[in-house]
């Protein structure tokens, strides 16, 4: 069982979400922001990462920039497959994350690739893999990106 | 700017995460073989090129009592989806808005927003108030809670 979270974990959550500072101690100048140890604030991450509270910690890339690809896919699988279907999506490392929903589409992933080509390439293995047509979804337009969780 | 060889080592790198230590940029630069002070000059470098859009965490919505993640999709006339998405995309709820393609006939949808609330009856009710705030009510859509994680984790690019 996790530790519950205190109001120090909730103020770096809330502050670290907008960004982290670039420069040779980067835990010190944003530990001093928050009125912590520098040492606090490893120690306190370490434990929201390894507890799962946190996915990761690091750079957010800007794939298509990276020269990648990126899109928005989804399935329409039998309730009785989706753990079956799930697992053999999941196995390609070029998915990112995938999450039943509910809808006739109910499986809804995405997927990264180091280039733009291979999206179509993977689509059509995990077509093959598991027997389901892939519907494919790439972004046409950004209007906002702000994923954020006050805390 | 054009990446280099050491620019896509440095990015192979850190893509799943910054050392968790006092000095992260001298130990990054001791794996690909740079100064603490070159990995920093870089990592700002791509930063300003807009490479790397950020630095943070990512939390797991789940975990954090975000129980309920709806997509809410919508089926805007294309005339209309630049100011819907924009009037959407203004809205406090809402974390992510893009414009995708339709996929007829299991797929009318080509507005896509997201919005995450503590459960599902309060992410319902930022979307009938979103829908009347905004006008809204005779464009169809669909609500699509999350079930299931079958899978999170960040990109990999190199």
């Amino acid at each position: 069982m996790n530790r519950p979270l205190d109001d120090i974990d909730r103020r770096i959550i809330n502050r670290l979400q907008k960004g982290f500072p670039v420069c040779d101690r980067p835990y010190r100048e944003a530990a001093e922001a928050l009125g912590i140890d520098e040492s606090d604030l490893i120690e306190r991450l370490r434990r929201l990462l390894d507890e799962g509270v946190l996915s990761r910690f690091g750079p957010m890339y800007h794939a298509e920039k990276l020269g990648g690809g990126l899109s928005l896919c989804a399935m329409a699988v039998p309730e009785t497959e989706l753990d079956e279907v799930a697992e053999r999506v999941n196995a390609f490392p070029e998915v990112a994350h995938n999450y039943a929903r509910d809808h006739k589409l109910n499986m809804w992933f995405v997927l990264a690739t180091e280039t733009p080509e291979r999206i179509d390439e993977v689509l059509a293995e995990i077509e093959a893999a598991t027997g389901y047509k892939v519907y494919n979804m790439p972004k046409q337009e950004e209007f906002y990106v702000g994923l954020h969780f006050q805390l | 700017m054009v990446l280099n060889d050491s620019d896509n080592r440095l990015i192979a790198a850190i893509q799943d995460g910054l050392p968790l230590s006092p000095r992260p940029w001298a130990e990054v630069g001791e794996r690909i073989g740079l100064s603490e002070r070159e990995v920093i000059e870089r990592v700002r470098a791509l930063q300003e090129a807009g490479y790397i859009k950020r630095f943070g965490i990512v939390v797991r919505h789940h975990e954090l009592g975000y129980q309920a993640n709806a997509m809410v999709v919508w089926d805007v006339p294309d005339e209309r989806v630049d100011e819907v998405g924009d009037a959407l995309g203004r809205q406090r709820c809402v974390t992510l808005c893009y414009r995708r393609p339709r996929r007829p006939p299991h797929w009318p949808y080509n507005l896509f927003s997201m919005i995450h609330g503590k459960d599902r009856r309060r992410v319902l009710d930022y979307i009938d108030q979103i829908t009347e705030e905004l006008g809204l009510q005779e464009i169809r859509k669909a609500v699509l809670f999350s079930g299931r994680r079958f899978k999170q984790r960040g990109a990999r690019y190199r």
